[in-house]
């Protein structure tokens, strides 16, 4: 599983891409510990870009309990955003989106997650992370 | 192995449609049959055809009891929750005053799945065989206890004068009862529980009810996965959404619809139905739960499609 990270001000974007799902679930808990352990600490906002996720199962909406529940503990937002529809309706299904912030778009989570952040992000031209 | 019927389908306790729903639904089909055709019988069956089950029907509220139609002459049958009562009424007027044997296969001890025991008619009468199997070493016990005094006003021996036999199921050994190759597997829930793999004339059955899945153990997916392989039904506890199971209901026992479909997919089977419903759901929650347990099985889809109902009191599903 592909996944590339980077920050808009105080915000640490992860975006992951393929599937989630038992094969990969693992890799993308590894990935997400050092970076939710960092957001923790300075209880900074950690926004996941789905838009290139294709699917994910239960083994990785357990992980993104897991990171909501840590990033919950230190007060600090964990968002998601930019649900390709099948894996918008699995969130709707498994009451997910009710758990987690879900965002539209990335900019809408930015805009969420901090004013600096969204500024950030449109001074970049409004790029996804890469 | 012709089939299976359920005769309870309700998770931790009984319920009962009340006043207030049925009035709900009444209101909600004579809204439907405005401007309907119902001056006769069959404009009235129509009509009701057409209508959502959770409308015209209900889910139901017995606990845990579904009986296995082996195409033999005894009576197969998984757990004795409230459900085994009707069930043993249509026993007895379905053959008579002829002597019975009735196999009952016990996925626990937890009170929904014994507490039709004590209404069992089919086993105050003389000449039936009731044999009760289990992989609990508790469970002759459990079922003598809940007739001891405070609780019951008739002791176990006193009413049941010897006919209840028991037979202890070793998990992981094949069994061969009624016809049927039975196997178990043990299950994650309080007190542990037992899941059942029933194999005859080339189809299989799996029921495997009040069982929780850990999603960080791989080995735990695989043996499930291998114990529901090629299943041509397998009756599964869908208790919880996902997002509570793993949550505010981790550790409680119970599993969702979304690991349901999932491992049936991985599994192969052809036909997944959920049971014991949460007891706060009404019939529209059911019945939209199973829409969505049904579209998730369509677009997660990557071979043979599998087929989703939900278990209600009086389901027949043929084999």
């Amino acid at each position: 599983m592909h996944l590339s990270t980077q920050q808009f001000a105080d915000t640490i974007v992860v975006a992951p891409a393929g599937r989630i799902d038992h094969r990969s679930a693992a890799e993308l808990e590894a990935a997400l510990t050092p970076l939710l352990a960092e957001a923790a600490a300075r209880q900074g906002p950690l926004v996941l870009d789905f838009a290139a996720v294709e699917y994910i199962s239960s083994v990785g909406l357990r992980v993104l309990m897991i990171a909501a529940r840590q990033m919950r503990a230190a007060q600090a937002r964990l968002g998601v955003a930019a649900l390709q529809s099948v894996v918008a309706e699995i969130f709707t299904i498994s009451r997910f989106d009710k758990v987690l912030a879900v965002s539209p778009t990335l900019e809408a989570a930015l805009a969420q997650s901090s004013d600096a952040a969204l500024a950030a992000y449109r001074a970049a031209g409004g790029v996804q992370p890469t | 192995m012709k089939g299976v019927r359920f005769w309870g389908t309700r998770g931790s306790l009984p319920v009962a449609l009340t006043s207030a729903g049925l009035g709900r639904k009444l209101r909600e089909l004579l809204r439907a049959a405005r401007g309907q055709a119902i001056a006769t019988d069959a404009d009235i069956e129509r009509l009701l055809a057409g209508l959502p089950f959770a409308l015209a029907g209900t889910y139901g509220g017995h606990s845990a009891c579904v009986q296995i139609d082996t195409g033999g002459p005894d009576f197969v049958v998984c757990d004795m929750g409230s459900g085994l009562r009707p069930f043993g009424q249509a026993a007895m007027a379905q053959r008579g005053g002829k002597a019975q044997t009735f196999h009952i296969f016990m996925s626990h001890l937890h009170w929904d799945h014994i507490m039709g025991l004590p209404f069992f008619v089919p086993a105050f009468i003389p000449g039936n065989r009731v044999i009760v199997y289990g992989s609990h070493r508790e469970l002759e016990m459990a079922l003598r206890r809940q007739q001891e005094p405070p609780s019951f006003p008739v002791g176990f021996d006193t009413i049941f004068e010897g006919r209840i036999e028991f037979r202890h199921l070793e998990p992981g050994v094949t069994h061969d009862v009624a016809g049927l190759r039975v196997s178990t597997m043990l299950q994650r829930h309080t007190g542990d529980s037992y899941g059942y793999r029933f194999e005859a004339q080339g189809k299989v059955l799996v029921y495997s009810t009040d069982s929780e899945h850990p999603l960080a153990d791989p080995a735990h997916t695989e043996r499930f996965v291998h114990f529901f392989r090629d299943a041509d039904l397998v009756i599964f506890d869908a208790m919880y959404s996902l997002a509570d199971a793993i949550s505010v209901k981790a550790d409680w026992g119970h599993s969702s619809n979304v690991v349901g479909v999932e491992l049936c997919q991985l599994a192969g089977v052809r036909h997944l139905c959920m049971t014991h419903h949460e007891p706060v759901f009404d019939d529209a929650a059911i019945e939209a739960m199973l829409a969505e347990t049904r579209r998730l099985e369509e677009i997660t889809r990557s071979a043979a499609p599998l087929q989703v109902s939900a278990a209600y009191d009086g389901l027949e599903i043929a084999l």
